[in-house]
C-alpha cells in the first residue's frame, strides 16, 4: 500500500444556476493574456449539449483518454511513445483554435473617435487573432440553455443508446430539460496529458495530487490537448506552450479555495483531501468498463483506518493532512454517502473531481390530465401551464418520479455512470429520499412509514440524511472546503539548509550575492 | 584566393561550430522557456500537413544520409561498389531531397499567406525558411548535376570534415569542387551557426527520452521518506525538482 493525498473535488449538479461566475473568476486570474483568450479553464456548460470545444465528448474525432487492449493494459488513444512520436511532425487529432471559437473583442474606440455622421457609430467585432473585423459565428456557450438546439443539444455525443425517440422526446417543448456541467481539470490519478507529454513537461506533484505543466520544459509537440479526454490542456497559440487549470495551487498552499469555487454562487463546489492506495492505480484504469467505477472509489481509503494513517505518516503526509482527510466533504460524499460519481470513467484517466448528478430536471414528470377546470379558474389574461398536462411531484409511489423520469436516465449514465443505469439511480434515489425525510420534518406531510422506508431502501438512516441536507444545504464555507496546510516550510528545509544560508542570502536574492562573474 | 578559401573552409566553420556550442548551451541554460518547437497547427492545420510531414521525414532522411557518409565513408564506398545500389541510394536520397524541398516551399507559402500564421511569424522564421530552400536547391541541384555524390563525398567531403574536427583542417581537395558545391557546404554552416537563434533549437530537444522513461510522472517538492527528524541535525536533501 503506497498511501498519497490528494487534493479532490465535488460539484453538486443540483444546485448549479449556471451564471458563470467560476469561468469569470478564473478568466480574470489566469487566462486574460494573449494567445489565452480562448482558453476557459474553468467552463460551465448545458447539457444536452455539444459543450467546448464543440463535441469533446466523442473520442472518434478527438482521441482523448486511455483504451484497454486486451485484458490487462491500456494504451493511449491517440498518443503515446509510438503513435505520439510518429505523429510529432503534425499530430491529426489536434482540435484547432476553431473547434474552440475564434477570440474577439471589440473596437470601443471607434464609439468615441469617429467622426460626425448621419449613423451612430458602432463597434465593431475584431478578431483577437489576427486584428481583422470578424463576423462572428459561434462563441464560448454559444449554445447556453439551450440555445440553438438543432445545431447543438441534438449533437450532444452522450445520446450513445438512446433510441431515436427517446432522444426526440427530450426536445419537446413541454418536455425540455436541461442542466449545467461546470467542468476544470479534473486532476486524474492517471493523467493522460502527463502520459502523452514527449518532454515530460507535465508533472503531477506528489504532496498534493495537482497536475501541472512545466513552462520551461514544454516544448510544443502537443500532445497533452490531443490526450486529455476532457479537453482540458490548452495551447498556447502566443507563447507555443500548454496551459491548464492549476487548482490555483498558489492559493491552496495559502489555504484559500481556488477562485472557481470561492467564488462559486450556488455554492455548488467542494475540496478536500482524499487518501488513496498509488498501488492500485494501473488495476483500477485498467478495470472492465462496468467495473470501473467500482475500482476507483476501492481505491480510496479510509483515512480513520489505523494501518492506513501509520502508512500515510511513512510516506511523510503530515498529520494536518491526514486530518483534513477525516473530515473531507468529498470523502462524505464520495465514499460515505456514494453520491459523488466521476464524469466519464471510462476514459479510464481516474477523474479526482467528483458530481452529485442533478435530480432537479429529472424529477418533476409530465402526466396527461384535464387542467380546464383549474385553467378555468385562472384570469383570462394570467398565464397558466399547458392544459392538458401537469408536472407530476406526487410521492404516492416514493420512486415513481424517478423511475418514469423525463430525462431519459441513461442519458445522465453515459455520463456519469460508464453506460450504467443503476448507479445514476442509486445516487438519485438517495438525493430524492434525503427530500423526503426532510420534508416529513419541516412540512409533516409525509407518512412516517412511508419516509422510514424510503431511507431504509436507499440504505441511508435518518442521521445520514440530515448529514447529506446539512452539507449539502447549508454547509459554510470551512465545511465546503477543507484545505490542509501546505507545509511548505517544512518542504524549504527540504530543498536547502537554511541554517548554512542563514546571513548569506537577503530578500530578493534568486542567486548568491558573488561579486563579478 | 587563399583568403577566401581559408576564411569559408576554415575560419567560418570553427565559428559556427563554436557559436553553435556557446549559443545552445548557454541559450538552454538561460532562456530555457524559449526552447520549444513553437508550433502553429493550433492555428492551421491542413496545409501544415503537406508541408511539415514531406518537410521533416525527408530532411531526417537526408540528415542522416550526411551523416552516415561522414561517419563511415568506407562503407558507402562498398555499398556504391554495385551500380544498382548506388542507383538505389542516390534516386532514395534525390526523392527525399525533393520531398523536403516541396514541404519546405508548402511550409514557406503557408507562412505567408495565412493571416494567423503571419501573426505567428518573425523575421527569423522567414530567414531562415530562406536559407533552408536555397540549402536544399544547392543540394538537389548537386546531386543532379555532379553524380555520384555519395559516392565522392566519401572521398571529398568527409575527409575535409575529419580534418576539421581533428584541428587540422585540410582543404586541397574542398577548393576544387564547383562553386554550387561550395556554397552548399558554406551555407550548412551558415544553418549551424543560426540554428542557436533560430527556433531550429528544437532539433537538439526532439524528445527521444520519452521512449524509455516510465509514462506517469510524479513530483515530490520534498523527498516524502526523508521528512526531517527533529531529534536530528540538518538532512541535506535536493530533491529533482528541475
Amino acid at each position: 500500500m503506497d498511501v498519497r493525498s490528494q487534493t479532490a473535488m465535488l460539484f453538486h449538479l443540483d444546485k448549479c444556476i449556471g451564471c458563470h461566475t467560476c469561468s469569470i473568476a478564473c478568466k480574470n486570474i489566469w487566462t486574460d493574456r494573449k494567445g489565452a483568450e480562448y482558453m476557459w479553464w474553468n467552463n460551465v456548460e448545458t447539457k444536452p449539449g455539444t459543450g467546448y470545444p464543440t463535441k469533446w465528448e466523442n473520442q472518434s474525432i478527438y482521441k482523448g483518454g486511455w483504451k484497454k487492449d486486451g485484458k490487462e493494459n491500456i494504451s493511449l488513444r491517440g498518443s503515446g511513445k509510438f503513435k505520439g512520436l510518429l505523429n510529432i511532425f503534425h499530430n491529426p487529432y489536434l482540435p484547432v483554435i476553431d473547434d474552440y471559437y475564434e477570440p474577439w473583442t471589440y473596437k470601443y474606440l471607434d464609439l468615441i473617435e469617429s467622426p460626425q455622421g448621419d449613423d451612430q457609430p458602432t463597434a465593431i467585432p475584431v478578431s483577437l487573432l489576427t486584428g481583422k473585423p470578424l463576423d462572428i459565428k459561434s462563441g464560448p456557450n454559444w449554445d447556453d440553455d439551450l440555445s440553438g438546439t438543432p445545431e447543438y443539444a441534438r449533437k450532444d455525443p452522450n445520446f450513445e443508446n438512446l433510441s431515436p425517440a427517446e432522444q426526440e422526446a427530450m426536445f419537446q417543448l413541454e418536455k425540455m430539460a436541461m442542466f449545467y456541467l461546470p467542468r476544470i481539470c479534473n486532476h486524474c490519478l492517471n493523467p493522460a496529458c502527463v502520459a502523452s507529454c514527449p518532454s515530460g513537461a507535465i508533472y503531477k506533484r506528489g504532496e498534493d495530487g495537482v497536475v501541472l505543466i512545466n513552462q520551461k520544459v514544454c516544448r510544443a509537440w502537443r500532445m497533452c490537448v490531443t490526450a486529455c479526454p476532457y479537453k482540458k490542456s490548452y495551447y498556447n497559440w502566443g507563447t507555443g506552450k500548454s496551459e491548464k487549470c492549476i487548482l490555483c495551487y498558489p492559493r491552496l498552499e495559502a489555504g484559500y479555495a481556488p477562485a472557481c469555487m470561492h467564488s462559486c454562487v450556488g455554492r455548488i463546489r467542494y475540496l478536500g483531501v482524499l487518501l488513496y492506495d498509488a498501488d492500485k492505480i494501473k488495476d483500477a484504469a485498467s478495470a472492465p468498463d462496468n467495473e470501473l467505477i467500482e475500482k476507483q472509489l476501492d481505491l480510496i481509503l479510509d483515512p480513520f483506518d489505523e494501518n492506513v494513517i501509520r502508512m500515510a505518516k511513512e510516506n511523510g503526509i503530515a498529520d494536518s493532512t491526514i486530518f483534513a482527510a477525516q473530515t473531507s466533504p468529498i470523502y462524505k460524499f464520495v465514499k460515505v454517502w456514494g453520491i459523488g460519481l466521476p464524469l466519464h470513467a471510462e476514459y479510464r484517466t481516474l477523474p479526482m473531481l467528483f458530481y452529485v448528478a442533478p435530480l432537479l430536471p429529472v424529477m418533476a414528470t409530465l402526466s396527461t390530465t384535464d387542467n380546464a377546470t383549474q385553467a378555468g379558474k385562472l384570469d383570462p389574461i394570467a398565464k397558466f401551464w399547458d392544459k392538458n398536462h401537469l408536472y407530476d411531484t406526487a410521492t404516492e409511489s416514493i420512486w415513481g418520479t424517478i423511475e418514469q423520469a423525463r430525462f431519459p436516465l441513461q442519458y445522465l449514465a453515459n455520463m456519469f455512470g460508464t453506460g450504467n443505469e443503476e448507479m445514476i439511480k442509486s445516487v438519485l434515489k438517495k438525493q430524492l429520499a434525503v427530500r423526503i425525510h426532510r420534508r416529513s420534518i419541516t412540512v409533516g406531510d409525509i407518512d412516517k412509514n412511508l419516509v422510514a422506508k424510503a431511507l431504509i431502501d436507499v440504505g441511508l438512516t435518518p442521521k445520514a440524511a440530515d448529514d447529506i441536507y446539512y452539507l449539502t444545504s447549508l454547509a459554510k464555507f470551512d465545511d465546503r472546503f477543507n484545505i490542509p496546510p501546505a507545509h511548505r516550510e517544512q518542504a524549504l528545509e527540504m530543498l536547502e539548509n537554511t541554517g548554512d544560508l542563514k546571513g548569506s542570502n537577503g530578500f530578493g536574492f534568486k542567486e548568491a550575492p558573488m561579486r563579478g562573474m | 584566393m587563399n583568403l577566401y578559401n581559408n576564411f569559408f573552409f576554415v575560419a567560418f566553420p570553427y565559428v559556427a561550430v563554436i557559436m553553435f556550442l556557446i549559443g545552445t548551451i548557454y541559450r538552454y541554460r538561460a532562456t530555457k522557456f524559449k526552447y520549444s518547437s513553437i508550433a502553429s497547427q493550433f492555428l492551421e492545420t491542413r496545409r501544415l500537413y503537406w508541408g511539415s510531414v514531406p518537410f521533416h521525414w525527408g530532411i531526417i532522411f537526408l540528415f542522416f544520409g550526411h551523416l552516415t557518409a561522414f561517419l563511415v565513408p568506407r562503407y558507402v564506398l562498398l555499398w556504391n561498389q554495385q551500380p544498382l545500389r548506388l542507383a538505389i541510394l542516390e534516386i532514395t536520397a534525390f526523392v527525399a531531397g525533393i520531398l523536403t524541398f516541396l514541404g519546405l516551399i508548402n511550409l514557406f507559402y503557408r507562412r505567408l499567406s495565412n493571416p494567423r500564421i503571419k501573426k505567428v511569424t518573425n523575421y527569423a522564421d522567414i530567414i531562415l525558411e530562406i536559407l533552408l530552400l536555397t540549402e536544399i536547391f544547392f543540394g538537389l541541384w548537386v546531386a543532379y548535376a555532379y553524380r555520384w555524390g555519395s559516392s565522392w563525398f566519401a572521398v571529398v567531403i568527409a575527409p575535409y570534415l575529419k580534418s576539421i574536427f581533428e584541428f587540422n583542417p585540410q582543404t586541397d581537395a574542398i577548393v576544387m569542387l564547383p562553386l554550387v558545391v561550395q556554397l552548399h557546404i558554406i551555407f550548412a554552416f551558415l544553418i549551424l551557426l543560426l540554428i542557436p537563434f533560430t527556433r531550429l533549437v528544437h532539433l537538439l530537444v526532439f524528445p527521444l527520452s520519452y521512449l524509455w522513461r516510465p509514462y506517469q510522472k510524479v513530483i515530490w517538492n520534498w523527498n516524502r521518506k526523508k521528512i526531517r527528524n527533529p531529534k536530528m541535525g540538518w538532512t541535506i536533501h535536493k530533491p529533482q525538482n528541475n
